[in-house]
């Protein structure tokens, strides 16, 4: 059986001050092929100044089939935003 | 199960995104495996044409230019395989599907390149005609592959610009050059204008695609817009393009045209076509001498990696 590469997510930060963005994903063998096909496929026109990549398979997220569930927590919390609280007119500066 | 189809449903009527995790028919999966691993094959075949020209260049700054239109083709292969694995299948099934001729590629890649002046026809007519197509699917209803043609169709302006440069450069220069330009012309037009596939009547994967927002606009519909941007740019290149029924409708609002000749359609589509069979044996030669590559470069990884994660 041929030996194979894996998948590793590519995130780029653009300009110092910005978060870092995920930008798709490249195929490889070791961590520095990782970032060299990452700097050649998403990087062709200076689109960033930092990188990371990061093995998909080192990536945890959310069961889909529960993440209604998992969220929901934060649904009934209408006080965490500011909008919610009344202010009365003419106070300002809140 | 029918929870998850509504939830599905909804998004497509919404007009937002299907994303990798979401639930999806298996239909939509393996409707959207077929046509992003044939775009990718597309990208990646289409780099043998140009790279035929690539050392006869005719300048350096011509190389340079055909080098970078190159380059971003294998990016460009290279996004959209990452998009069809997130459907579930692997590079090298895609590969493997390539190899069999189970998948497809555009057959336009199945035309030789024998003159620089097919450099500027490629770049002008081909390019031009996968640009309209990919502005198109931008509106894709699967995220990944909307978010692989935006940035594509960024990428890809300077493609047909470099191409229209070429063909005026050909078409201003000497009678043997602007004859050059019209013969790349005669052979890229129709094959170009076929690169939208099937009429609508008898395009086999319309009706679903369309529903499910996979395709957001018809072929003819493509097609024709193509033909009513392109033709005036012939104008202005002082060249014929090579169909004597072609003129402006002043009822419709766009050019006539005559019928495409379909049988030279299938009969390429079908593996006939005139470098059907040289584009997939280079394919295979270059992956199959390259294996030493990738058992090298696991073997290091193996010798060198220490647990990632």
């Amino acid at each position: 059986m041929e030996a194979t590469d894996k998948v590793w997510e590519v995130f780029i930060q653009k300009k110092a001050g910005l978060a870092f963005k995920h930008a798709g994903s490249v195929r490889a063998f070791d961590k520095k092929m990782a970032i060299q096909n990452a700097r050649d496929v998403y990087t062709r026109r200076s689109e960033g100044r930092a990188m990371w990549v990061v093995p998909t398979e080192a990536i945890v997220s959310v069961p889909l089939d529960n993440s209604d569930a998992f969220f929901d927590p934060a649904d009934d919390k209408a006080y965490r935003h500011a909008t919610f609280y009344e202010i009365p007119d003419g106070v300002k500066h809140l | 199960m029918e929870k998850f189809q509504e939830a599905f449903d909804k998004i497509i009527e919404a007009d937002s995104k299907v994303e990798p995790r979401d639930w999806m028919p298996e239909k939509y999966r393996k409707t959207n495996i077929r046509q992003i691993s044939q775009h990718a094959h597309s990208e990646i075949i289409g780099m043998q044409p140009e790279g035929n020209w690539l050392l006869r260049a005719p300048s350096l700054r011509a190389k340079q230019v055909l080098l970078a239109k190159i380059q971003d083709e294998a990016g460009h292969g290279l996004y959209l395989y990452s998009v069809a694995e997130t459907l579930g299948i692997s590079r090298s099934e895609m590969i493997e599907q390539l190899h069999s001729g189970e998948a497809k590629y555009s057959s336009i890649f199945n035309y030789p390149t024998l003159t620089w002046a097919d450099m500027g026809a490629v770049g002008w007519l081909v390019d031009g005609a996968a640009i309209v197509n990919q502005v198109s699917l931008q509106r894709t209803s699967y995220g990944p592959y909307s978010r692989a043609m935006i940035r594509i169709c960024k990428e890809e302006s300077f493609h047909q610009r470099q191409g229209y440069e070429i063909m005026c450069r050909m078409a201003f220069g000497t009678p043997e050059q602007k004859e050059m330009a019209q013969d790349a012309l005669n052979r890229f037009w129709e094959p170009a204008l076929m690169m939208f596939g099937p009429h609508d009547a008898d395009s086999v994967h319309k009706g679903q695609s369309m529903e499910w927002k996979i395709k957001r606009e018809s072929n003819d519909h493509l097609r024709q817009r193509f033909i009513d941007r392109t033709v005036p740019q012939a104008e202005y290149l002082g060249l014929t393009i090579p169909d004597p029924n072609l003129k402006w409708n002043e009822e419709t609002g766009h050019y006539d045209h005559s019928p495409f000749n379909w049988d030279e359609f299938w009969n390429v589509v079908n593996g006939n076509g005139p470098c059907n069979k040289e584009r997939l044996d280079h394919h295979k030669k270059a992956h199959n001498d390259n294996k030493w590559v990738r058992e090298a470069a696991a073997a290091y990884a193996a010798k060198t990696e220490t647990q990632v994660a």
